[in-house]
C-alpha cells in the first residue's frame, strides 16, 4: 500500500515537472526574444550617422561622439513605456556622464511642441532631437516604441533593446564603460 | 494516512500550479486590458487573408503619422492619433458618410497592446458613432514585431 502511494507521488512529480516545462517554455521565451532582438540595423555594424538640430537648436552629429558610449533612445510623448524609463536615463546620464557616457533622445512625435513640454517636465539632462521616418528607416525600422541602441566608443552598435529590462541595459552600459566589450 | 494526506495536498498543488500556468500563458497570447470585446479583435493572419479577397475592408491606422510613414499596411489610410482630440476629429471626418455596417479595421501598433493610447479610443469612437462592424487589429508588441517581422505586406510613405 505504502509502495503504491510512493509510486503515485513519484508519478505526480513527473507529470508536474513535464507540465512546468511545457508551460514555462513560452513564458521564458518571450522576454528573452524581446531582449536579444537583433533585427533591423545590424548589431556589430557602425551606427548610421546623422546630423540634426536638437530642441535647443544645437547641431547634434552622432559621429562627433566617438570615444563615448552612447545610448540612443527612440521615444515619443504618447508612448507610456517610454516615459516610464526616461527618468532612469536621466539618472544614468548624471551617474556615468563623467565617464564618457552620453544619452541622446530621438522623438518620433509628429510635432515638437509637446516634445519640448515633456522634456521640460521630465527635466531631461541630455539632448533630444526630432526624428522621422527616414531616421527610423536608417536604424532598421523603428516601428514600435521604445527602441534603444547602445553604441560603443568606436561608433559600433553593440545592442538593440526592445522590451528589455533596464537592469540588463545598465549592466551592458557598465561593461562597455569598463572594457568596451559586452558579456555574451 | 500521512502518505494519503500528502498525496491529496500534492494533487491540489498540482491543479493550482496548472491553473496558474494556464492563466499566465493565456494572458500572454490573448488581448487583455482593453475594453475591446474579443469578437472585435482581428488577428494579423486573418487580416492578411481579408486583404487578398475582393471585398477589402477599410483599414485605418489611428496612431503615429511618423510610424505610418515608415511602414504601413498597403491600402491603409492614416486617420490621426485617436489618443488625441485632433485624432478623434480626423477619424470622425474620415468615416462620415459611410454605411454604419461597413467593415472597418483599425490598427495602431505604436506600443504594446495593453499600453497603446490610440486603439481603444478609436474603437470606442466608432462604436459611439454607431458603426457595427469594427475590428481592431491585435498587435501584441508593436507593428514591427507583429506585422513587418512576420513578412506580411507593407508599404511606406505619407
Amino acid at each position: 500500500m505504502e509502495r503504491t502511494a510512493r509510486s503515485s507521488t513519484l508519478g505526480s512529480l513527473l507529470i508536474l515537472s513535464l507540465l512546468l516545462l511545457l508551460f514555462s517554455a513560452p513564458i521564458g521565451h518571450l522576454p528573452l526574444a524581446a531582449q536579444t532582438a537583433t533585427h533591423g540595423v545590424g548589431v556589430g555594424h557602425s551606427a548610421p550617422n546623422f546630423s540634426r538640430p536638437d530642441l535647443s537648436h544645437r547641431k547634434i552629429v552622432l559621429s562627433s561622439y566617438r570615444g563615448k558610449v552612447v545610448l540612443l533612445n527612440f521615444w515619443a510623448t504618447w508612448c507610456e513605456p517610454c516615459l516610464t524609463e526616461m527618468p532612469t536615463f536621466v539618472g544614468w546620464q548624471q551617474q556615468y556622464g563623467s565617464r564618457n557616457f552620453q544619452v541622446i533622445g530621438i522623438s518620433m512625435d509628429d510635432a515638437a511642441p509637446e516634445v519640448i513640454a515633456t522634456v521640460s517636465r521630465l527635466k531631461l539632462n541630455y539632448p533630444v532631437l526630432m526624428g522621422d521616418e527616414y531616421l527610423g528607416a536608417d536604424y532598421g525600422g523603428v516601428l514600435g516604441l521604445p527602441v534603444t541602441f547602445l553604441i560603443d566608443r568606436d561608433g559600433k552598435i553593440r545592442a538593440r533593446y526592445q522590451g528589455a529590462s533596464l537592469t540588463r541595459i545598465k549592466d551592458d552600459i557598465q561593461n562597455l564603460l569598463q572594457s568596451n566589450t559586452l558579456e555574451p | 494516512m500521512n502518505l494519503r494526506n500528502l498525496r491529496i495536498s500534492f494533487t491540489a498543488s498540482l491543479i493550482a500550479i496548472c491553473i496558474t500556468c494556464g492563466v499566465s500563458v493565456q494572458a500572454q497570447q490573448s488581448p487583455t486590458n482593453t475594453s475591446i470585446p474579443p469578437q472585435a479583435i482581428l488577428q494579423p493572419a486573418e487580416l492578411v487573408q481579408m486583404l487578398k479577397s475582393s471585398a477589402k475592408p477599410l483599414v485605418l491606422q489611428t496612431g503615429s503619422h511618423v510610424l505610418y510613414a515608415e511602414a504601413h499596411i498597403p491600402g491603409a489610410e492614416y486617420a490621426g492619433p485617436a489618443g488625441k482630440s485632433e485624432g478623434i476629429e480626423a477619424l470622425r471626418a474620415r468615416v462620415a458618410g459611410l454605411n454604419k455596417d461597413s467593415l472597418i479595421v483599425i490598427y495602431c501598433g505604436c506600443c504594446p497592446w495593453s499600453r497603446c493610447p490610440n486603439i481603444k479610443p478609436a474603437y470606442q469612437q466608432l462604436q459611439a458613432l454607431g458603426f457595427t462592424n469594427v475590428k481592431a487589429l491585435y498587435l501584441a508588441e508593436n507593428f514591427g514585431t507583429d506585422w513587418v517581422d512576420k513578412g506580411y505586406p507593407v508599404t511606406k510613405g505619407r
